[in-house]
């Protein structure tokens, strides 16, 4: 492996060449952008800004010359999902609708990345306005898992996973509303982190559904994710959302040692029905590694869990119907010719902008709200969301850590759940809990599957990421899963 | 012009009036967006990302209206609701860029409350109010053919996230003199208290008037039309007489009254329906996942309701027990906080200046009700943009007091003095009408006009009482007013007897 | 039994500004009469006495103070409209102006 490579193979590699000075942070951006263009055919990249990344690249050097280091993360190139804002650049959510959009402010974490010193190399495909768990549904196509490129990479933040995973930059930012970032990161053998909704700021994050959107880390290793999240993470006081806590030192929380921890199995989740062969066996052996690292491992249960997708649906439908009402073709974006009055102009519009699923769940959003069916569904879902929650404040009464698979499934082919729309939501059978009760979700690559990663998710108490963090990375450090890199292409 | 009188609907009907009342709270920035409250700037030259809803934009409230709408539930004795909910409520408009209107459903900020109103002639009157809660103002659609063609609009969000009161009032008014004075009565308050500046030109005090009719006796509640934006008191009354009209004719010709939302058109004088209410306003309120509820502390009440200023009624009460004034009086001199405030001023330096404290109070209510006003009227000149200073007009009644000027002469001044300010001393003494006390001088005009009028000389030592008066009179022109007419009465009565 | 209609979908697409051909529509009912079969899971649990959860986090209301901005610049505020003239958006005449 060549040392470049290695290079951008994870944010530790990157730094310590960066460190030693055999490689500037020029270099990096010029093999970042030489990568993107080799894995051209994953379409993981959808747009560089290589004039803005070397001068930023330029800067670092210039300040590291003079022994000045901003962050970890100065001077390492990132990619960010299409659906962070980044001023005077497209932003596109993967949809049509919103051709031509350059936006005039940056999104929260962008504005940390850059104080950081890290370069905003360009933005990855995903999901169009983030709704799919293949990124299918994007307007660019579909992004394709480096492992096998007949398979998808998972969505929505596919393109962030796929990029991590094959190596064109060592970290990359998705979003994560009912699972877009743990997996897709499973699927691609990454590590994928949502933290606690409220500890990363969703200024600037095009919204799909508000009270579960929340941003994320893709990168190699734990300990990439915590100096990583360190530098996103924190108090934004243009997001009513934004929690005002104060952000620890995640670093600091890697000791390696997982002894008196206690890790809990929801049983809902550990059942052989619907669950793709190999998932259970791989994710049973993660826990045993944990347990001979010391954890104490326990059953518990989460009655309420097998509510979830539907609950996730009517919610996340609901906000997003209202949500996306803004893309009317009045102020930015795709706008139909010839319109004959405005509700015309509305309807071609956005008709014209968005995809099949966008519109599909727009239509069951509008459906869910309209008068005499909102506490039938919308209120009924926000109730069970109170059950679910207790659930877990029961569980982690008894645990500190619960363990699932990430997904039902591996990676599959690409086109198979199209038709299909409950069978690719029921994918997210064991994330979208994480999101409905805010608490924070990770997924680390356990044992492969059929030659295919399988993603093992840990959950954690609110704001204890920390936690999530140590025992990720202890995890890691008994194992190399999450050191494997899939095939280069020919 | 009395409706009882032009239209006879009123023998048949009794009308039901609501009124929802849209003010723009007095704040320098939006209610989600720190972009600035200003008025009269071309299209979006007030604006913020956020008023724009450009994608990942966020609200973020405004911590200044929650005092204002606190304040607001206090002066109208409503309840603070300690915890209420921000919702969606979503439509399409060009002038809505987000497709959604940020406002509040289930949980308003405040909850009742009244409002107290009086006509003359009538028992004073409550107002039961259902709510007030908080919401974002929409942009505005402007059509100007000559920038945009006339097949287009233009869409300009200046206003678009200005914060706005919405208050409710129960369907309690029963014409529209009553709608004319609750809406005053809200307008003063408001401004009192400092939570808007009501100015109705600059559409920061809207109002939408909720009208059914119901045959008089019966209790059961008419379908009701909404006439939206009307924008003047004058006009509110008008659209709702011609609202009931309106339905009484359909009444009377056997049909029934369709909900609909209703446009008064002030060249006309009639109400035509707008647009039908049809099923397919399905707003589909949702809490704004955006926001968290907006949670009001007992302390914080507190805190406000220490800081509160007088309110309209405290003060009516206040001028008459402290001034001897009538309701009549006092209700006029408090129906706007700078008059009552211009009033106190002028008391206060009257007795400052050592005024008769028997008469103090009733000659500034005289100067004030009677002169003061009319020529603001006259010159149409509001009080607040009137330069004449509280101290000068006391200063004009100690003249009188003194014996100085006499009144014809001070009415003389005073137009002048309101108008364009100065000090009534100097301009007494510039125009030379300082009152004539120079005893020789009446004297002579006395005995002058004595000869001049036996006749009223005579009736007056016949015992005709009211002679003088006319031989004052005389005395007063010859002196070109200036004569001190306590002084030209005693020396007329001494020479006569 | 069937949940949803091709007329309700025919209302929610128009409530949602989303114009549908035949065979889309056609799609969309099919594929809500599904999801709102597996949703309907829900009906079977017992929500009574439930405090609805609007969200995950329990915050003190947050604020920003009364202060306004430099407002944008016009121009990059009109940067991204379809069709603008002068500083303003242009849009198809808008008929019923007030009646909202």
């Amino acid at each position: 492996m060549s040392d470049i490579r290695e290079a951008l193979g994870s944010l530790a590699a990157a730094r310590a060449a960066l460190d030693a000075g055999s490689l500037s942070a020029a270099d990096l951006v010029e093999a970042a952008l030489t990568r993107a263009q080799d894995h051209a055919a994953l379409q993981a990249v959808v747009g560089v800004r290589p004039r803005h990344a070397r001068d930023e690249a330029r800067a670092s050097d210039e300040r590291r010359a003079k022994g000045e280091r901003r962050s970890l993360v100065d001077g390492i190139p990132m990619l960010l999902k299409d659906n962070m804002v980044v001023a005077g650049e497209a932003t596109t959510c993967g949809s049509r609708i919103l051709e031509g959009f350059v936006s005039p402010y940056s999104a929260g974490v962008v504005e940390r990345l850059q104080s950081a010193g890290a370069i905003v190399l360009g933005r990855t495909n995903m999901d169009e306005f983030a709704m799919g768990s293949s990124t299918e549904s994007s307007c660019f196509g579909a992004a394709r898992n480096p492992w096998d490129p007949s398979r998808t990479c998972g969505g929505s933040s596919g393109g962030s996973a796929a990029a991590v995973a094959a190596g064109i930059v060592p970290a990359a930012l998705g979003s994560d509303t009912g699972g877009s970032i743990r997996q897709p990161a499973g699927f691609c053998g990454v590590t994928g982190f949502k933290p606690t909704y409220g500890r990363v700021s969703r200024w600037g994050l095009v919204a799909y559904a508000s009270s579960l959107d929340q941003i994320g880390p893709f990168t190699r290793s734990a300990a990439d994710a915590a100096a990583l999240l360190s530098v996103i993470a924190g108090h934004d006081p243009r997001d009513s959302t934004s929690l005002p806590v104060p952000v620890p030192d995640y670093a600091a929380a890697l000791t390696g040692d997982v002894s008196g921890l206690t890790i809990g199995m929801p049983r809902e989740c550990f059942v052989e029905e619907g669950v793709e062969p190999g998932v259970l066996e791989s994710v049973r052996e993660g826990v045993r590694e944990l347990e001979a690292a010391g954890a104490k491992v326990v059953e518990v249960s989460l009655p309420h869990s097998r509510y979830a997708i539907a609950t996730y649906y009517l919610i996340a439908t609901a906000e997003a119907s209202s949500n996306l009402a803004r893309f009317d073709g009045v102020r930015y974006g795709h706008r139909a010719e010839g319109a004959t009055d405005i509700d015309d102009l509305y309807r071609r519009s956005r008709s014209e902008g968005f995809g099949a699923e966008v519109k599909r769940r727009i239509l069951l959003g509008t459906y869910v709200l309209s008068a005499g069916y909102y506490d039938a569904y919308y209120k009924r879902a926000q109730q069970a969301r109170t059950l679910l929650r207790r659930d877990f404040d029961e569980a982690f009464a008894k645990c500190d850590v619960l363990v699932t698979p990430t997904s039902p499934e591996l990676a599959f082919p690409l086109g198979e759940k199209n038709d299909d729309p409950v069978r690719m939501y029921l994918s997210d059978i064991y994330t979208v809990t994480a999101n409905l009760v805010g608490v924070p979700g990770l997924s680390v690559p356990c044992s492969p599957a059929a030659g295919m990663p399988v993603g093992l998710q840990l959950l954690g108490r609110s704001l204890e990421e920390s936690t999530l963090l140590r025992v990720a990375d202890a995890f890691q450090r008994r194992t190399d899963h999450h050191e494997k890199r899939p095939p280069e292409p020919v | 012009m009395s409706p009882a009188r032009d239209f006879e609907w009123q023998d048949r009907y009794e009308a039901v009036i609501g009124l929802e009342v849209h003010t723009h709270l007095a704040t320098e920035s939006k209610l989600f967006s720190p972009a600035p409250v200003r008025y009269g700037d071309a299209p979006n030259h007030a604006v913020h990302p956020i008023d724009l809803a450009l994608p990942g934009v966020l609200p973020m409230l405004n911590d200044r209206v929650i005092d204002l709408a606190i304040r607001f539930g206090l002066a109208v004795r409503g309840e603070v609701n300690p915890r209420s909910i921000f919702a969606r409520k979503n439509y399409f408009y060009p002038d809505l860029p987000k497709g959604y209107q940020i406002s509040q459903f289930e949980d308003p900020v405040i909850i009742g409350g009244s409002v107290q109103i009086a006509l003359e002639g009538s028992e004073p009157r409550t107002i039961h109010l259902t709510r007030a809660h908080l919401e974002e103002d929409a942009g505005k659609s402007i059509h100007d053919p000559a920038l945009a063609g006339s097949d287009a609009s233009l869409v300009d969000l200046n206003r678009a996230g200005v914060p706005l009161l919405e208050i409710v009032s129960e369907p309690e008014m029963h014409s529209s003199e009553e709608a004319g004075a609750y809406l005053r009565a809200l307008r003063s308050i408001l401004r009192y208290i400092g939570v808007s500046h009501g100015d109705m030109e600059k559409g920061q005090f809207r109002c939408d008037a909720n009208v059914s009719l119901r045959r008089i006796g019966t209790q059961q509640l008419g379908t009701r039309t909404e006439c939206k934006n009307v924008n003047s008191f004058a006009n509110v009354e008008a659209a709702i007489d011609a609202e009931c009209v309106r339905q009484a004719e359909v009444l009377d010709d056997g049909g029934d009254v369709v909900q609909a939302t209703m446009a008064f058109d002030p060249a006309t004088g009639r109400t035509r329906v707008l647009r039908l209410k049809e099923n397919s306003d399905d707003y589909r309120y949702f809490p704004d996942p955006d926001l968290v509820p907006l949670v009001i502390a007992a302390e914080r009440i507190e805190a406000v309701r220490r800081k509160m200023p007088e309110l309209p009624d405290e003060k009516h009460a206040r001028f008459q027990a402290d001034f001897a004034l009538s309701a009549h009086d006092a209700g006029i001199l408090t129906g706007s906080r700078e008059l009552g405030d211009f009033f106190e001023a002028v008391v206060v330096a009257c007795e400052a200046m050592g005024t008769d404290a028997a008469t103090r109070a009733k000659a500034v209510s005289n100067w004030v009700l009677r002169d003061l006003l009319r020529i603001l009227k006259e010159r149409d000149l509001e009080l607040e943009d009137a330069p004449i200073e509280p101290q000068a007009l006391a200063s004009l009644i100690c003249l009188v007091d003194a014996g100085r000027l006499t009144v014809k002469s001070a009415q003389q001044i005073f137009p002048d003095l309101v108008c364009e300010g100065g000090d009534p001393v100097q301009m007494m003494t510039a125009q030379g009408l300082e009152a004539v006390s120079d005893s020789g001088v009446i004297e002579d005009a006395v005995a002058r006009v004595i000869e001049a009028n036996p006749d009223a000389v005579a009736s007056f030592r016949e015992g005709d009482q009211k002679s003088i008066n006319f031989l004052m009179g005389q005395v007063m022109k010859r002196t070109q007013g200036k004569a001190n007419p306590g002084q030209v009465r005693e020396l007329l009565i001494q020479k006569l007897s | 039994m069937s949940r949803i209609s091709r007329q309700e979908v025919d209302q929610i697409a128009q409530l949602a500004r989303l114009s549908l051909s035949d065979d889309e529509a056609a799609a969309m009912e099919r594929d809500l009469e599904r999801i709102l079969e597996y949703v309907a899971a829900l009906e079977t649990l017992d929500t009574e006495g439930v405090e609805p959860t609007a969200h995950a986090l329990q915050l003190a209301t947050p604020v920003r103070p009364d202060e306004a901005c430099e407002p944008m610049d016009p121009e990059l505020a009109l940067s991204n409209a379809p069709e603008a003239a002068g500083t303003a958006f242009v849009v198809p005449k808008v008929i019923d102006e007030e009646g909202r």
